[in-house]
């Protein structure tokens, strides 16, 4: 590290200066730390005793020999600096007199993907690092498509390194060329490519450098202070998500958020969602006094000229232009839990100032981010970024992410551990609301089904005692609950001890019996269930009551076809033997009938075919007509 | 359409977590330490909820050896906002009179501060507490999420942190966890100065300089703020005009020689450092590293 260009101290006073938020990515290799320590030092941000903590922890564990190890800097955690690693997302903050900036310093590696999104998720501007000796690498492709994905629109390409390469114009001006394009798909509205030594601070703060008389453009520090970033919402209409009501007494009702989209005044029409009521704006209330009109980006509090229902959640919109309502999406998804995406399971949906339940359905297909190729996925593990159908249980306002990155994203928080376990970017809705006077949906069956991502249905299984049906039960609940699908198994176990105690084995206790099986089942199918039974119901008539209980298509019959004799051999409860005997009576196959099905669904020989076989089929079965995806 | 200035983005901001904690939470709290930052904090607290009233208490978690001026504005400042002021003092630490001269900075720590605070919070179950710290004043903080989980035993896992994207802050927790909220984690030092010059925000006197009585340890100023302080052999508290940069424990806490004696005057002061605001901590100066295993104990 040399001496610093300039000693005077920097007038950091910036007050009225705007504020710049920028990610920077790379790794260690492209000199990334070193980049980011020299817009520290450069601009006096790091202090005497803070350079004196970096110099103890250099001896301790840096990787420079005797000079400063930026990368210490930067890496705050123990375990980050005793393993020489960047694990999170760091936030740094310098000022110039024009500007006030805020980094978000993000790890290279290809396993950190969520650490990037999150860090590229508040940034106006991105400063994507290349080592001139290397050239692009799939990483820089990486890094940029992350980039463009999460809508920054603006990029620095750091060409670093250069004094590694004599500071070759040809090299810069090949690598220029070679980025912009691989970047034309990618929608950027400017590229600034800069020719850098980080180490040595050509360009960083000055431009040209001695050393690159050839270039013409401005210094990193001079492009970062004067770069116009707008973000598309700020030009479009008005957006107010509503994040609390404020009621201080019973004269006053207001609505306190942050203006997300265009700006407000008094005397605004406006539309509510996602009711869809109208009214205008009548004050623009702050502590500081009424405003004539709030810019996009600032937090105050909205009256309406009328008594309209308002609560948390809803967005105030332009009236000319409201967001479109609606409960089911084509969105991107960033998986960022170890524990990967369970499509249809219910997971909790955050977006604005909502929470709702909601379902993520299987992948149309996952992003292959080195290549952008499309492949096909059953599932998005951690790091993974796909196409996914949003499904919610009610309908929300929204914008597409491209137009609102606050109106248009959300993220995904998982019931039980309330974990953030996903990001997602809203493209289009595919169910838009009827009107956007939206009602309370019935709750109902099929909007159970919707929120569970499949069809309810009766998987009735007969046979006669020890034929397999509660191994094949067990086997076939076990791989629909894999699938994601919520599932209830009714056997002799749960059924015979509680609900149906009273009952014996005599011809009525057994109609009794499955008549209570059937109703039970119709109201697990009603709440939305795959309901599995696994009783000998022997009769044919009793099945076919179970079967009208439910609509049609619904119930699906599975004979477990194991002759007597192989069931009396195998005899594993010696009930057979007992009823030979005369001990037991009215035992089905004995002394009672069974009434084999004549056409069932699912016919499942169980000398030919094994457990698991078995349980494949089923599924197949419910598959082909529909009932799981 | 006109862009806003630093300091109105980044009001803005703090605003919205603050509306945004509350609405999620079911019992919050705001930590009020009376320094520069807790006054910023609750400006925009009541900034926040205007017209109504910012609709939580403030928490001090006192140590006993607070200066005395900090004791006064205190009071007065949760008066002005109309807020219940909650005072909590760990009574183990009351007891044994633990003190940092007799016990050490550590334990005095430990025991005032963060056990305290974790009796506090969990005495009133408060679910949702609101914290003054920046990113910007230690390695440790530059990681922490502005909706930071804590367990059922109030411990913070840094390589567990949710990931916090766009402005969809995560406050969802089970019954017993808990969540700290920062609202000024985007702040600087600087930030904090120009905002209470701009605000004309009521800060404790101590920050301004003026002749006070000093005595050099460990070649800082030391502030004698009451008679409970032991004078080592041959000490003797000479006057000098000295100012606050950060405030604690008057015992643990250093002042610098300085004739900023307005906001203006401090400013430019701030713009001029070579020393960050730790400096002045005793505290935070022995590994690095310290502030990392403080905070997953549960320290603020």
């Amino acid at each position: 590290m040399n001496a610093r260009l300039d000693d005077t101290p920097r007038d950091t006073s910036a007050a009225d200066g705007s504020l710049l938020r920028f990610i920077t990515c790379g790794s260690v290799d492209d000199g990334k730390s070193t980049l980011i320590g020299r817009l520290l030092y450069d601009s006096k941000s790091l202090l005497e005793d803070q350079l004196g903590t970096l110099e103890a922890d250099s001896r301790r564990y840096g990787t420079q020999g005797d000079a400063l190890d930026f990368a210490l800097l930067l890496d705050g955690l123990s375990a980050e600096r005793e393993q020489g690693i960047t694990i999170d997302v760091a936030y740094r903050f310098f000022a110039t007199p024009a500007r006030r900036f805020i980094v978000a310093d993000t790890p290279g590696h290809e396993q950190y993907t969520r650490n990037m999104v999150t860090g590229a998720s508040t940034a106006d501007v991105a400063v994507i690092l290349v080592d001139a000796r290397k050239g692009l690498l799939a990483q820089t492709r990486r890094h940029s498509t992350i980039v463009s994905l999460v809508g920054i629109r603006h990029v620095v390409l750091a060409i670093n390194k250069l004094d590694a390469v004599d500071y070759s114009r040809e090299v810069f001006e090949r690598i220029d060329a070679d980025y912009r394009v691989f970047a034309e798909k990618l929608g950027f509205a400017s590229i600034t490519s800069i020719p850098l030594s980080a180490l040595r601070g050509d360009n960083m703060t000055e431009a040209p450098s001695a050393n690159t008389p050839w270039y013409r453009g401005p210094s990193l520090l001079g492009h970062l202070e004067t770069v116009e970033v707008t973000a598309p919402a700020a030009q479009g209409p008005l957006r107010f998500p509503v994040q609390w009501v404020n009621r201080p007494d019973a004269d006053f009702r207001g609505f306190s958020g942050r203006v997300l989209g265009g700006g407000v005044k008094p005397g605004d029409a406006v539309r509510v969602l996602p009711s869809g009521r109208t009214s205008r704006v009548a004050r623009v209330v702050t502590f500081d006094g009424d405003l004539d009109q709030a810019a996009y980006g600032r937090s105050v509090t909205l009256t309406l000229e009328d008594e309209i229902d308002v609560s948390r959640g809803d967005v105030i919109a332009a009236a000319d232009a409201p967001p479109a309502v609606a409960d089911q999406f084509e969105a991107t998804i960033v998986w960022m839990d170890e524990a990967p995406l369970l499509p249809g399971r219910t997971y909790l949906v955050k977006l604005g100032a909502t929470t709702v339940n909601g379902s993520l359905g299987t992948p149309k297909y996952q992003i292959e981010v080195n290549t952008l190729e499309h492949h096909a996925a059953k599932t998005l593990q951690l790091n993974d970024i796909g196409v996914c159908t949003l499904t919610l249980d009610r309908a929300v306002p929204f914008d597409a992410y491209t137009d609102n990155r606050d109106t248009g994203s959300f993220i995904v928080i998982d019931r039980m551990t309330q974990h953030t376990v996903g990001a997602g970017l809203l493209h289009f809705a595919l169910r838009r609301s009827q009107n956007v006077h939206w009602q309370a949906v019935e709750v109902d069956k099929a909007a159970r089904a919707r929120l569970n991502g499949h069809k309810p249905c009766v998987v009735w299984l007969t046979g006669l005692s020890g034929s397999g049906k509660s191994t094949i039960a067990n086997e076939l609940e076990r791989r629909l609950h894999a699938l994601g699908a919520r599932t209830y198994l009714l056997d002799g176990d749960n059924v015979r001890h509680g609900l149906n105690k009273d009952l014996g084995f005599t011809a009525a206790d057994r109609v009794e019996n499955i008549r209570r099986i059937g109703e039970v089942a119709k109201l697990m199918v009603d709440a939305g269930l795959v309901v599995v039974t696994a009783f000998i119901s022997p009769f044919r008539s009793e099945r076919e009551m179970a079967r009208r209980l439910v609509a049609d298509g619904e119930f699906i019959e599975v004979f477990v076809d194991t002759p007597l004799a192989i069931v009396e051999q195998r005899d594993p409860k010696g009930l057979y033997r007992k009823a030979r005997a005369g001990e037991l009576k009215n035992f089905t196959g004995i002394d009672s009938p069974y009434e084999a099905p004549e056409s069932p669904e699912v016919h499942i020989e169980t000398t030919r075919q094994s457990i698991e076989d078995a349980a494949e089929r089923i599924v197949a079965v419910l598959r082909e007509r529909g009932l799981i995806g | 359409m006109t862009t806003l200035t630093h300091l109105q983005r980044l009001e803005a901001e703090s605003i919205d977590i603050l509306r945004e904690a509350v609405a999620e939470a079911d019992n919050p709290v705001m930590l009020y330490s009376i320094g520069k930052d807790s006054a910023v904090m609750l400006h925009l607290a009541r900034k926040a909820f205007f017209p109504s009233r910012p609709p939580f208490p403030l928490l001090h978690v006192d140590t006993t050896w607070k200066f005395r001026a900090m004791y006064e504005l205190r009071d007065r400042a949760a008066r002005e906002a109309g807020m219940t002021l909650l005072v909590h003092r760990n009574p183990e630490a009351l007891a044994r009179g633990i003190n940092p001269f007799e016990h050490g900075s550590s334990l005095h720590t430990d025991l005032w501060k963060t056990q305290g605070l974790k009796q506090a919070l969990e005495a009133h179950g408060f679910d949702i507490a609101f914290g003054g710290a920046r990113r910007d004043e230690e390695k440790s903080r530059a990681k922490e999420r502005v909706f930071s989980f804590r367990s059922a035993q109030q411990r913070w896992d840094p390589k567990a942190q949710r990931p916090e994207l766009w402005r969809l802050y995560n406050a969802r927790r089970n019954p017993g966890e808990s969540i700290r909220v920062f609202p000024l984690s985007n702040w600087t030092e600087l930030d904090i100065w120009q905002y209470i010059a701009q605000e004309r925000i009521t800060i404790v006197p101590l920050y301004f300089a003026a002749p006070r009585p000093v005595v050099a340890r460990d070649g800082q100023w030391i502030v004698v703020d009451d008679d409970r302080m032991p004078l080592r052999d041959g000490e003797v508290p000479q006057t000098r005009t000295v100012r606050f940069r950060t405030l604690g424990c008057w015992p643990l806490t250093a002042a610098v020689e300085s004739e900023a004696s307005t906001l203006e005057a401090i400013v430019d002061e701030m713009l001029a450092t070579r020393t960050s605001e730790r400096q002045g901590r005793l505290i935070d100066r022995d590994v690095s590293g310290s502030m990392e295993k403080k905070k997953t104990e549960g320290y603020f």
